[in-house]
């Protein structure tokens, strides 16, 4: 790991405040949009049980005080538990990130006695059959067993709806729904385009009229609800010509840690070029989330460049998405295409035009190992153990 | 959920549910903590929250502070806090 950081002025962060636990990229569901790299087939092994409690403490003692523990489907590690109880007896506030699959009474009631204190259940799980789910009446009777089964734990009941064109225009039915199942919080998240997503791009950006309409049926919603069930709306990035900080700003409140213990400042890093990041086998969270070259990379804005630089927006969107730059400009210093004021913001412009005509060349290619290994570069794995 | 009882000197408000509150050292102050989320709270914020353990009344709450702090007439202030508090739920009472 390299001693001297290249970004020379990268400013000393605060503490790493949220700490995302990516215990496994293994996973039951097929999500066409999902952010999981598109390689993940060919990672490393995955850290063991002593591995994850000794990231725990160490992010711990640097203030790290919310726990996302997530992946893949969380629930498939046997060592859920475990590492649950140790997050609590640090005190964190630990987050089952899941689809749901898997949360039975009993696992329910073990993660409960463990200390979890938050499930937030996934909807718009597997998209072979996307635009019949919401009739789909076997799915509905699973979230409906799981969201009751939260409830019975006695964990706040939030609800997080991935949407994307294929269901945009239902929001109605999924905000019903959610109302239906007693939730306290539904998040509407407007799907990024990293990995999986980025590749069915096409099938999944909705247009400009499709997100307005959705707003204003989630407003309407909010008007009806009163307080009982609280809404958060996400809207994609592309549409509106502005960025947003990347991760509430590189290597300044999070820390991801993959699979095989790779740490990133978001869960896409990994894809960027010249980029070496740390191991949690090989280095301290301290050491990684100060020094390493990874973390430092494009911390604060001495990295940037024009129209950034100089932008009087700099300190406010931080330049926007490092891996969105990589992806549409090829450049990650490159100023966020998203933004009105990069020049390749044409790239994003076209890409929105294109979803009012959408022509269909490329099936969407769902998200599992094959389909991995196959879009896999022809470089070595990033971890060979 | 439904909305708080009105506010009277009488309730007995505790921290919400799904809420929790918590001295962060690394951060020199309290935090309420919720899914995915935290509200960092100032010094006053956090000596009333602290406070709300489902058991005390408001009334007993407000005679606490006063006492700790060698001052009077928080009743208004801490009334005014509980409200807001209350709606952004992060105290409940029944």
């Amino acid at each position: 790991m390299s001693a001297t950081p290249i970004n020379a002025s990268a400013p000393r962060p605060g503490p790493p405040l949220w700490l995302l636990a990516e215990l496994t990229y293994r996973c039951p569901l097929h999500c066409a949009f999902c952010y999981n790299p598109l390689d993940f087939a060919q990672h490393g092994d995955e850290l063991g049980t002593d591995d994850w409690l000794r990231v725990l403490r160490q992010a711990r003692e640097l203030g790290a005080v919310q726990c996302g523990l997530s992946g893949g489907e969380p629930l498939l590690r046997d060592d859920l538990e475990v590492i649950v109880a140790e997050a609590r007896r640090l005190g964190y506030y630990t987050n089952l990130l899941t689809s749901g699959v898997g949360l039975t009474p009993q696992r329910a009631a073990a993660l409960k006695a463990a200390g979890l204190d938050h499930v937030q259940l996934s909807f718009q799980d597997s998209t072979r059959e996307v635009n019949d789910f919401l009739s789909h009446t076997r799915t509905f009777e699973l979230k409906q067993r799981v969201a009751r089964e939260i409830k019975a734990q006695g964990w706040p009941m939030v609800m997080n709806v991935v949407i994307h064109r294929l269901n945009i225009d239902h929001v109605d039915r999924i905000i019903a729904m959610a109302d239906e199942l007693g939730a306290e919080y539904l998040e509407l998240a407007n799907t990024q385009y990293y990995s999986w997503a980025y590749l069915n791009r096409d099938q999944l950006l909705p247009t400009r009229e499709q997100l307005r309409r959705a707003e204003a049926v989630t407003d309407h919603w909010r008007r009806k609800l009163g307080g009982r069930l609280r809404l958060f709306f996400v809207a994609p990035d592309y549409h509106d010509g502005v960025a947003k900080k990347c991760a509430n700003g590189w290597g300044s409140t999070m820390m991801v840690v993959t699979p095989d213990g790779s740490a990133l400042p978001c869960h896409t890093a990994r894809m960027l070029p010249g980029l070496a990041f740390p191991n949690v086998r090989d280095a301290s969270v301290r050491d990684i989330w100060f020094d390493s070259e990874g973390f430092n990379r494009y911390r604060g804005t001495g990295w940037m460049q024009e129209p950034c630089a100089s932008c009087d927006q700099r300190e406010v969107d931080l330049g926007g998405c490092r891996c969105q730059a990589y992806l549409i400009a090829n450049d990650p210093a490159a100023a966020d295409p998203v933004c009105r004021l990069s020049p390749h913001h044409g790239d994003v412009v076209t890409a929105v035009e294109r979803a009012l005509a959408p022509v269909r060349e490329q099936p969407i290619v769902f998200r599992d190992r094959a389909a991995s290994l196959r879009l896999s570069t022809a470089a070595e794995p990033t971890i060979a153990r | 959920m439904s909305e708080p009882a009105a506010l009277d000197g009488g309730v007995r408000p505790r921290i919400g549910n799904g809420f929790r509150l918590q001295w962060e050292p690394a951060q020199s102050c309290h935090v309420l903590l919720y899914p995915e989320g935290m509200v960092k709270l100032n010094q006053s914020a956090g000596e009333i929250l602290k406070r709300c353990d489902g058991e005390r009344s408001l009334d007993e709450i407000v005679r606490d502070l006063e006492t700790a702090f060698n001052a009077q007439g928080l009743a208004k202030d801490v009334h005014a806090f509980a409200e807001i508090a209350a709606k952004q739920r992060w105290l409940q009472w029944d």
